[in-house]
């Protein structure tokens, strides 16, 4: 399935789908998204790419096993919720917001980077299982 | 107190990290854990003696009641200073015992573990916390057992007893639930006040039965008892610590304990002195045909555990001091004999009491705690031992009925139990050194230490009884509920009919000794009743329950995924038509409908036109699109119904899912299998009626009055408290954040499931090839 088009395209559509899957992942609190749909969106992109210019090129392109993303994203949303623990005292998954929102993100609460650990979890996922898949096939 | 038990398991646990460092000589040095454990136990002996019960009381998961109520009374005192004092040898003795051994770091971790829980298990108040050190010790054992796991053998035993003590341990917790339900309470200090209560109770039986299955499958009682004898194939210092003078008498501690609770019924007193007694009689008589020193004592081991039940079963305060001074006896004596056992197969090489004699010459140490330990076994006096049996004939001959034939019983397995005491500790000592025997090196101090210590204890206490009687044996036999003031253990009571049935068992077994020479013909004699032992039985039982289990697991689990899903399917369509048929009343509110638009009249068609497609076509990767059509389809629905969120996420997953099966049916053969026409029309059948099933249910749930408090609460709350205006993201990722955590979790596991099933696959056959 290696066509030019695709090939070139792929190069384009990469980052920008990347981005968008971003966008996504941060209106999630607001409006429709999330990090689970951020997720999927992330890893439809890397497997697009994959599809244009093939596995290796992808997994070249990733420099690391995607398998490793797992660990860090339980890591992340984990953390997030041990914060509140640490710091205030208060229970696990305690909701924590800083006072003033950033420009362009908006309010930074823990719930961010919980939902940012699920989108990571996510990612490394569909990318474990579809890659691994593709290539023992 | 709960530090005391928790030492265990951290020190277990720093095996795993420092244990290659104490693998050489330094392993001695583990010993001093349990040494001190042992004076921590022993400090309260004075406080103890003065009739106080020591407790500590930590919550553990208070919603089922279970705590770690400890409680330290005369009974767990003797338990505690028997596994940690005993420990305290075995500890050493093994640290010369498997010099250099490549796992030993290994073995300390799983005797640390074992010490632990057998420490939690006596002194536990809360029946579901001693259940699981009860479990524990089965555990720890388990792997002791098969500690030498390259041999098929040991690995069998180790099986054998752990299936046996598990379950036990399944009725303990049975029988413990069911306490709990009747008492109302876990504790076990509490529910001795409520022995009435019980024994008139309709489930007091089950509850017996129950308890009775724990403790005889744990103390090796007939006919559960083979898996002692194969345990012997663990090191000897686990047959020492576990088999013979701790872990075994846990079912024996279980039954004392539960004496007052459950005690003094007839179903109680003679079961216990019926299965007691046969197995006293049967392994006791068991020894004669052994030539291995270690099958030997733990014939003889079992014969003492069927004692100790029989004493139980008396239930007269006499027995139960009989039953006290007994345990510490048993645990001495046989200690001891093992520790000697392992002295002589480490450095002769050879375990079979016909090949061994004259062994003082070059062992003298060791022959002198087998000499000790035969006496007191014998009940000679001065010994301690001597003690014991007189107890034991005393409570059987003030027995309410059957005084004499309770005696004969008695003291025909106390002259055979005597009898394997001489075989073993003393045979293989005297007489002429065969060739091949005469340069043995001499023995390790940490290899004869330990058996002299626990030998010449045997003695202290039999000439000074009243080293234990305030101490330990009063508060003991207090735990039972009689009164103790009148206790007095003497060595001598004067000329009387017990000193009388002494003198006959010391004399029998010593002529028993002369006259009836073990040898391999009589071990062969016995191996042809095998087919009639209780080991047999169950092995050919568990056999059948294996082909079973087989014979099940090739008709559900064969293999076929669409088998898999049609049995799934099906049973849940006869479970929830049989729940509509017989208790819903169809009421579907029509009125409550919307009206049809034509979007929703559009993506319906394009739906059936792609479930025709996929049902018809004869291709593999059109009926995967046409399935991803149907998913699309769905997705525009959840848009007309105003749930983006879901209909985003549909849409990646539909994408991702027809990639996925393109992936693998790209490379799949191009032949298609069909199924055959009946076949079709099944699973068309199948299939009809789950949807039409699933519709109706549907249907049913709208028609129901809904509760909309919490997702109002949720719409109201998701700004206020979490600052999200999109509720359906506020819910995944604060308000049911845990959820989530558990979900990705979840994914996490499956992939890392598929890559091991598939990379793994792939890396084996890749080793193939090359």
């Amino acid at each position: 399935m290696r066509t030019l088009i695709l090939k070139t395209a792929s190069d384009y559509l990469l980052p920008i789908l990347l981005l968008f899957s971003i966008f996504i992942l941060l209106r999630g609190h607001y409006l429709p998204g999330g990090g689970f749909v951020g997720g999927l969106m992330a890893s439809i992109a890397f497997v697009l790419h994959a599809f244009a210019n093939g596995l290796k090129d992808t997994k070249k392109l990733l420099k690391f096993h995607p398998g490793f993303l797992m660990p860090a994203g339980l890591l992340l949303s984990f953390l997030s919720g041990l914060l509140p623990v640490i710091l205030q005292d208060a229970a696990f998954m305690t909701g924590l917001w800083l006072e003033n929102p950033i420009p362009v993100i908006g309010s930074i609460g823990t719930a961010l980077f919980f939902d940012v650990g699920v989108y990571i979890v996510v990612l490394g996922v569909t990318l474990t299982i579809i890659f691994t898949i593709s290539e023992s096939a | 107190m709960l530090l005391a038990i928790l030492i265990g398991f951290f020190a277990a646990f720093s095996q795993l990290l420092f244990g290659k460092f104490m693998k050489g000589k330094l392993s001695i040095l583990l010993g001093f854990v349990p040494l001190a454990l042992f004076i921590f136990f022993a400090q309260y002996i004075p406080v103890i003696a003065a009739g106080e019960i020591v407790t500590a009381k930590h919550s553990w998961v208070p919603s089922f009641g279970v705590d770690l109520d400890l409680k330290l009374d005369g009974l767990a005192l003797l338990f505690s200073l028997m596994i940690t004092g005993i420990g305290t040898l075995v500890f050493v003795y093994t640290s010369a015992y498997l010099r250099n051994h490549p796992m030993l770091d290994r073995f300390y971790g799983y005797l640390f573990i074992f010490m632990a829980s057998m420490l939690g298990l006596v002194l536990s108040d809360n029946f579901l916390a001693m259940f699981i050190f009860w479990e524990l010790t089965s555990i720890s054992s388990f792997f002791l057992i098969g500690f030498n796991n390259t041999n098929p053998d040991s690995r069998k035993s180790a099986l054998t007893a752990l299936s046996i003590t598990g379950i036990g341990g399944l009725l303990f917790l049975a029988g413990g639930l069911l306490l709990g339900e009747v008492t109302g309470t876990y504790q076990i200090s509490q529910m001795l006040s409520q022995n009435e209560l019980l024994i008139n109770h309709s489930l007091y039986i089950l509850i017996v039965a129950l308890i009775f299955g724990a403790a005889f499958t744990k103390s090796a009682q007939f006919p559960f008892h083979f898996w002692l004898p194969g345990a012997m194939k663990a090191p000897t210092p686990v047959s020492t610590y576990l088999h013979s003078a701790t872990m075994v008498k846990a079912g024996i501690y279980l039954l004392f304990r539960l004496s007052p609770v459950l005690g003094n019924s007839d179903f109680w007193n003679n079961t216990l002195l019926i299965v007691g007694g046969i197995t006293m009689l049967y392994a006791a008589f068991h020894t004669l045909f052994r030539t291995d020193l270690k099958g030997i004592l733990a014939y003889s081991t079992i014969a003492a555990l069927g004692i100790l039940t029989f004493l139980i079963g008396l239930g007269t305060k006499e027995s139960f001091i009989a039953a006290a001074v007994f345990i510490l006896v048993h645990a001495l004596y046989k200690a001891t004999l093992f520790l000697m056992t392992g002295a002589i197969d480490l450095y002769t090489g050879t375990r079979d009491v016909t090949k061994l004699s004259g062994l003082h010459k070059v062992m003298l140490p060791i022959a002198i705690a087998g000499g000790l330990a035969a006496i007191s076994n014998a009940g000679i006096p001065p010994s301690v031992g001597f003690l014991g049996k007189d107890l034991i004939y005393e409570s059987t001959l003030h027995f309410r009925h059957n005084a004499v034939l309770l005696t004969t019983l008695a003291i025909l397995t106390n002259i055979l139990i005597g009898y394997a005491g001489y075989v073993a500790g003393i045979k293989p000592f005297i007489g002429r050194t065969p060739t091949g025997l005469e340069n043995v090196t001499f023995p390790h101090p940490a290899i004869w230490i330990p058996p002299i210590i626990l030998g010449v204890l045997g003695f202290i206490f039999g000439l000074f009884p009243s080293l234990i009687e305030a101490s330990l044996i009063k508060p003991i036999v207090s735990t039972t509920g009689v009164s103790t003031s009148d206790i007095h253990l003497k060595l001598w009571h004067g000329f009387n009919t017990v000193l009388g049935l002494s003198a006959i068992t010391i004399f029998s077994g010593i002529a028993l000794y002369f006259i009836w020479k073990p040898n391999s013909s009589k071990h062969y004699f016995i191996q042809r009743f095998d087919i009639l032992s209780p080991k047999f039985i169950i092995e050919t039982l568990s056999n059948w329950f294996q082909s079973f289990s087989d014979l099940w697991t090739r008709i559900f689990q064969n293999g076929y995924l669409r088998n898999y899903i049609t049995v799934i399917v099906v049973f849940l369509i006869s479970l929830v038509a049989f729940t509509l048929l017989n208790n819903t009343t169809y009421q579907i509110d029509y009125s409550s409908f919307s009206k049809l638009t034509i979007y929703e009249v559009v993506s319906l068609c394009i739906m059936i036109l792609a479930i025709g497609f996929a049902v018809f076509t004869k291709s593999r990767l059109a009926a995967v699109a046409a399935t991803g059509v149907m998913g699309y389809s769905i997705c525009l629905f959840f848009v007309f119904y105003s749930a983006p969120d879901l209909a985003m996420t549909q849409f990646a997953i539909d994408t991702l899912t027809v990639i996925l099966f393109v992936l693998v049916l790209y490379k799949l053969p191009r032949y298609l299998n069909l199924s055959d026409y009946k076949t079709r029309i099944k699973d068309g059948i199948i299939a009809i009626a789950f949807g039409g099933l699933i519709s109706i249910l549907a249907l049913e749930v709208l028609a129901q009055p809904q509760n909309n408090e919490i997702s109002a609460y949720y719409a109201e709350n998701a700004y206020v408290l979490a600052h999200g205006k999109n509720v359906v993201n506020v819910i995944l990722v604060d308000f049911r954040g845990i959820d989530t955590m558990v979900e990705i979790s979840v994914l996490a596991i499956a992939a890392i499931g598929v890559f091991g099933l598939l990379k793994l696959r792939l890396k084996s056959e890749e080793r193939k090839q090359q």
